[in-house]
């Protein structure tokens, strides 16, 4: 396909993108501040709001009691006793949670009367360590449950025991995965406004949300109301999320109440103060790996053992970071038989949720740790022990254990191309010399499944399958368009996918152009989404690169409609038989007598003014609306399979790093990533995702960490203690190839790229550090990996 | 992240603005890349911003008897790039280390000495010079050297009523020779551990002092002419900076690092990868700064 300059970018780089702090929807909004809780873990004694209520400027201040008397708890993904509010209600259970919400003219004010919020807290031990959560006589976050679990289920697949009983080695190792996110430049920002209509209340609220859509009931859930009583409207220019502006639907519900009680609608901002503090993250993850494994290296059975740390509440979608990858849990590898104990722990730290990558860095860290390992056990080169366990070529579609059907790919040929653009037989070389020079130099490899289209069917793993609602089932992940034709022959692509930067108008462009046999220019696509207007349902948003596979699945299908159209008018106007005419250069033509032509916008106008042309029977109907709901993503099965994903890329990163011996700063001497995404539909737009991944993964990889102290404070809490990388942090030679085996099951045969490195780059910086400290008998088990962190393992294993 | 209510007031002379800074709670803003922040978080709260930007005779950056005078106005993107400012090779070495552009084109050098965080970079320049801090109020004028200027974290001996009008570093001299090096995690960040050196050699006579920042509660600063000598008796008297570096490595540095780091260490940095960091800048710094001043002292350029 045609390389185009994105048409996004004018406007963004111009200072004219219009996000919602830009818009003022509703005149005579109001400024919301948020009072939030000094505290990890504390029961909430009193609340008197009367003396902020009282200060200049102030409409409402609203707390506990008004939250009761009009919310109920959000509807969670599983059945537990941890009721979910926008604010604390009888506790609060990590610093940041909101208590109180004061509206006034300007946040100024708001701020100023804010101090006059008066609590008094009892404060509670607090515990924010995953192990120290699970202890038997942890502090309790929530008083109805019976411990911190708020969800443990096991899954066995195929004959694990046998397996194991049989094996040559038995590889077990620990890991742990940090909490991490990927701060948007934007902050969460929501104009809500409630209005008491004849049928019930009403709210419509503008937010920077971009789905899942399901949370859509869980807000409406709250506020007791029928989900198409909550208009949400969404701004065509969101500053990036990378899944963590799917956490604003609880202030969405807040700032409803909020427009209550003042009687006006209400505008909050978030501050970075507030993001870094309350917002959402990736979830934390203790992990246990242990694979069954015969004298070659190759590995029979899995057993696994996952623990996130999903902080205070088990807010929506969570526990969906362990059940993500469900399908694709065995990665890239042939492995017939798995057990997959999984559990969700509460602590006194902030909820967690999306973050491109979801889940996919977690498991991937421990298992491409242990295939390291396995290596190491076996005395196996780290290429060549992924070599023997990946899914071979032939296999395709192949069949997880745990219900995945891999639709396409080819393993050996991507891990091969990624190793000789690394020149990795160059880099041993050169790592043998570095070494004799008692110098540090390591190498890396990752070898990932990268799953795009989620099937939201997996939410209901979490539940067993007694419990489950018979055919009340959760499954599917369908996307919609609509493409309509104006009488000058002038495209419109209305999307509501909810982008938040990706550039989806670019491609759905150049797709719908091409399709139409258009000039580009002569496609106009639109970004809106509005619940009210836009075709929508429980699987839309911008979350698991679903725009790729299946928007674009479903704009094809919108285009033939309209092409069945045009050429009927243009049969009209030529004379001809519709099935012989072609769009083509902007016209409609007959195939075999080009001369035989009449412009699209004379098709188009056709239509438009002199529908009683058109041939008996035929609607003069230049709109379609498309749906594009791919058959394969069912509901799990009774026996708790489920394939997790319409589509499986695949991602090889070949990464090798030197570590100063003098500073101990790990820096990036070379990386070579391979993606196949299926069918490439914009080489600059898939080249940006893989750069954007990158960087996140460099951020967990190296520097970046929400970090709380063993009483529950948060110690990185401001962008002097939260470190992202910044563009000189990010300059490293790349070399990135990529692989191209279309997908079966989508129409164009592309799968999603959005998250594939952010996944597999972070292990595979770890493995390379890994390697480079093998010599110094260190074990890398978990990240950030910074001088401070090596410094602390290098004197240990120096003292022990 | 919104400031609490403030007076603000921009006198136009420093007669005005040291009676504005009689009321109780005011405080200066210069170029406000700490301050700002502070008062945004509610850090801070002072009754009453004074803002200097409208007082001509800060803005001052000059020369004489040999010190290089930096006005409370004056920039650090101006320092960094005013030809006056190379008479003071040190604050050539540092300044790029200061922050990012965007911080330096509105940071002031004053500002920066005045707020003394324990990482920053001028503190640590100002102290290892021996810079002297001109401090006005209504009831007059006096001076202080670095020395005794930094009393701790984010505390210097500034009166509240008091302006730090001018800093005055002094300029170098021929046989001197510096050195500058620090350590972040990331570019711009505030330093895990840094050093500045100065080393004079006259004659068969050398001696060395420097001053480490990010190691401290304030700028730690010590004579290590003892240790540079050491490492010559193993080097000796005309040796190539890489041999040096090493002698230096190979022990004065790291006696050097265990006195000079006194700090319980944080996220970022323990005590001793901070004592690892600053013994590596050290050994680098030092060597370099004794070669740079015996060159010049033997007249190479």
């Amino acid at each position: 396909m045609t390389e185009l300059a994105r048409i996004e970018d004018a406007a963004l780089l111009t200072g004219q993108g219009r996000f919602l702090d830009d818009l003022d929807p509703l005149p005579g909004t109001l400024v919301a501040t948020v009072v939030r809780s000094p505290h990890a873990h504390a029961r909430i004694l009193s609340v008197n709001l009367d003396r902020a209520r009282a200060q200049p400027g102030v409409a409402a201040v609203i707390g506990p009691e008004e939250i009761l008397a009009t919310l109920k708890p959000f509807p969670l993904s599983v059945s537990a006793p941890t009721p979910y509010y926008p604010t604390a209600t009888d506790k609060t259970r990590f610093v940041g949670e909101p208590v109180a919400v004061v509206i006034a003219s300007d946040r100024y004010l708001a701020e100023d009367a804010a101090e006059f919020v008066e609590i008094d807290y009892e404060p509670l031990a607090a515990v924010v360590r995953t192990d120290a959560a699970l202890e038997p006589d942890a502090p309790r976050l929530h008083d109805q449950a019976e411990s911190n679990v708020a969800t443990d289920r096991t899954f066995e697949f195929g004959d694990v025991d046998g397996a194991f009983a049989a094996a040559q080695h038995v590889v077990s190792r620990s890991y742990s995965f940090p909490r991490y996110s990927s701060t948007p430049m934007e902050c969460y920002s929501v104009v809500a406004d409630w209005r008491d209509g004849r049928e019930g209340p009403e709210v419509t609220a503008h937010a920077n949300f971009h789905g899942p859509f399901s949370m859509a009931p869980v807000v409406a859930g709250a506020l007791g109301i029928p989900t198409s009583s909550l208009r949400l409207v969404v701004p065509a220019d969101i500053g990036g999320s990378f899944g963590i502006k799917s956490a604003v639907y609880p202030y969405i519900a807040l700032m409803a109440v909020a427009s209550k009680y003042a009687g006006r609608p209400v505008r909050w901002t978030e501050d970075r103060l507030e993001h870094l503090l309350a917002s959402s993250s990736g979830s934390d993850r203790l992990m246990t790996f242990e694979a069954a494994v015969d004298h070659q290296g190759v590995v029979s059975a899995l057993r696994v053992d996952l623990i996130d740390n999903v902080g205070a509440y088990l807010r929506p979608p969570e526990p969906s970071t362990l059940y993500r990858c469900f399908g694709n849990i065995t990665g890239a590898y042939d492995i017939d038989a798995v057990t997959i104990r999984a559990r969700a722990v509460v602590t006194n730290k902030a909820p967690t949720g999306l973050n491109r990558g979801f889940g996919g860095q977690q498991l991937y860290f421990g298992l491409e740790r242990l295939m390291d390992d396995i290596g190491v056990v076996c005395d196996i080169d780290p290429a060549d022990i992924r070599r023997r366990n990946m899914v071979p070529a032939d296999a395709f579609p192949y069949a997880t254990p745990s219900g995945g059907i891999y639709d396409s790919g080819d393993y050996h040929s991507a891990l091969d191309l990624a190793l000789e653009n690394a020149d990795y037989e160059g880099l041993r070389k050169q790592q043998r010399i570095v070494r004799e020079n008692g110098e540090w130099m390591g190498i890396g490899i990752a070898t990932i499944v990268d799953p795009s289209a989620t099937n939201i069917g997996y939410v209901g793993l979490a539940t067993p399958v007694q419990d489950r609602t018979a055919k009340r089932g959760k499954s599917g992940s369908t996307e919609h368009v609509r493409v309509s034709v104006d009488p000058q022959g002038i495209v419109s692509v209305l999307l509501g996918t909810v982008p938040q930067g990706q550039g989806h108008a670019t491609v759905a462009r150049d797709i719908v152009a091409e399709h139409l046999g258009l000039p580009v220019a002569q496609v106009r696509p639109r970004v809106e989404m509005d619940t009210a207007t836009t075709p929508w349902t429980i699987s839309s948003g911008s979350y698991s690169s679903r725009f790729a596979p299946l928007l674009t699945s479903a704009l094809l299908e919108a285009c033939d409609r309209i092409a069945e159209t045009i050429k009927l008018a243009g049969s009209v106007l030529l004379g001809a038989d519709p099935a012989a005419l072609e769009l083509i250069d902007g016209t409609v033509r007959v195939a075999d007598e080009p001369s035989r032509s009449v412009a699209f916008r004379h098709a188009a106008g056709l239509v438009h003014w002199d529908p009683g042309s058109l041939p008996e029977g035929v609607s003069a109907r230049l709109y379609e609306e498309a749906a594009f709901t791919p058959p394969q993503s069912k509901a799990a099965s009774r026996t708790d399979q489920i394939n997790s994903s319409l589509c499986y890329g695949f991602v090889a990163d070949v990464v090798a790093v030197r570590i100063d011996k003098e500073t101990l700063k790990v820096t990036i001497e070379k990386l070579s990533s391979v993606h196949d995404a299926g069918t490439i539909l914009n080489p600059t737009l898939l080249e940006g995702q893989v750069h954007g991944a990158m960087v996140q993964a460099l951020g967990g990889a190296l520097f970046e960490e929400m970090t709380y102290s063993d009483a529950g404070q948060p110690t990185a809490g401001t962008f002097m203690d939260y470190l992202c990388p910044t563009s000189a942090e990010s300059c490293f030679p790349l070399v990135s190839g990529h692989q191209e085996t279309p997908s079966p099951l989508t129409r164009l045969g592309a799968k999603g790229s959005g998250e594939g490195t952010s996944m597999s780059l972070p292990v595979a910086i770890a493995n390379a550090v890994a390697d480079a400290l093998a010599p110094e008998g260190i074990e890398i088990t978990s990240m950030p990996l910074h001088g401070n962190v090596l410094h602390q393992l290098l004197n240990t294993t120096k003292g022990s | 992240m919104k400031a609490a209510p403030f007076a603000y007031v921009r006198p136009g002379t420093v007669e005005d603005t040291v009676v504005e800074l009689e009321l109780e709670g005011a405080k200066v803003l210069a170029g406000g890349q700490s301050l700002v922040p502070v008062l945004a978080m509610r850090l801070g709260r002072p009754s009453s911003l004074v803002d200097l930007s409208a007082v001509p005779e800060l803005t001052k950056l000059s020369r004489d008897n040999g010190s290089l005078r930096v006005g409370a106005m004056v920039r650090q993107r101006q320092v960094q790039y005013d030809d006056l400012a190379r008479a003071v090779p040190l604050l050539g070495l540092a300044l790029p280390w200061v922050g990012h552009r965007e911080i330096r084109s509105r940071g002031t050098v004053c500002g920066s000495i005045a707020h003394a965080d324990p990482s920053a970079e001028l503190p640590a320049i100002a102290s290892c010079l021996g810079a002297t801090m001109t401090l006005r109020s209504t009831r007059g004028s006096r001076q202080v050297s670095a020395g005794d200027f930094f009393t701790g974290a984010m505390s210097t001996v500034i009166e509240p009523d008091e302006l730090l009008t001018e800093v005055s570093f002094p300029v170098a001299s021929p046989d001197e020779g510096f050195g500058f090096g620090e350590f972040a995690r990331r570019h711009g960040d505030f330093a895990l551990a840094g050093v500045a050196v100065r080393v004079r050699t006259t004659g068969e006579t050398v001696t060395a002092n420097i001053t480490c920042f990010g190691v401290a509660d304030r700028p730690a600063s010590a004579d290590v002419s003892t240790h540079l000598r050491a490492a010559l008796d193993v080097t000796g008297p005309e040796p190539d900076e890489a041999d040096l570096r090493r002698a230096l490595a190979a022990g004065p540095a790291e006696e050097i690092a265990a006195a000079v780091v006194d700090t319980v260490g944080d996220a970022h940095a323990s005590p001793g990868y901070r004592r690892q960091l600053v013994a590596g800048l050290l050994s680098r710094q030092l060597s370099r700064a004794f070669v740079k001043s015996r060159r010049r002292e033997s007249g190479v350029r």
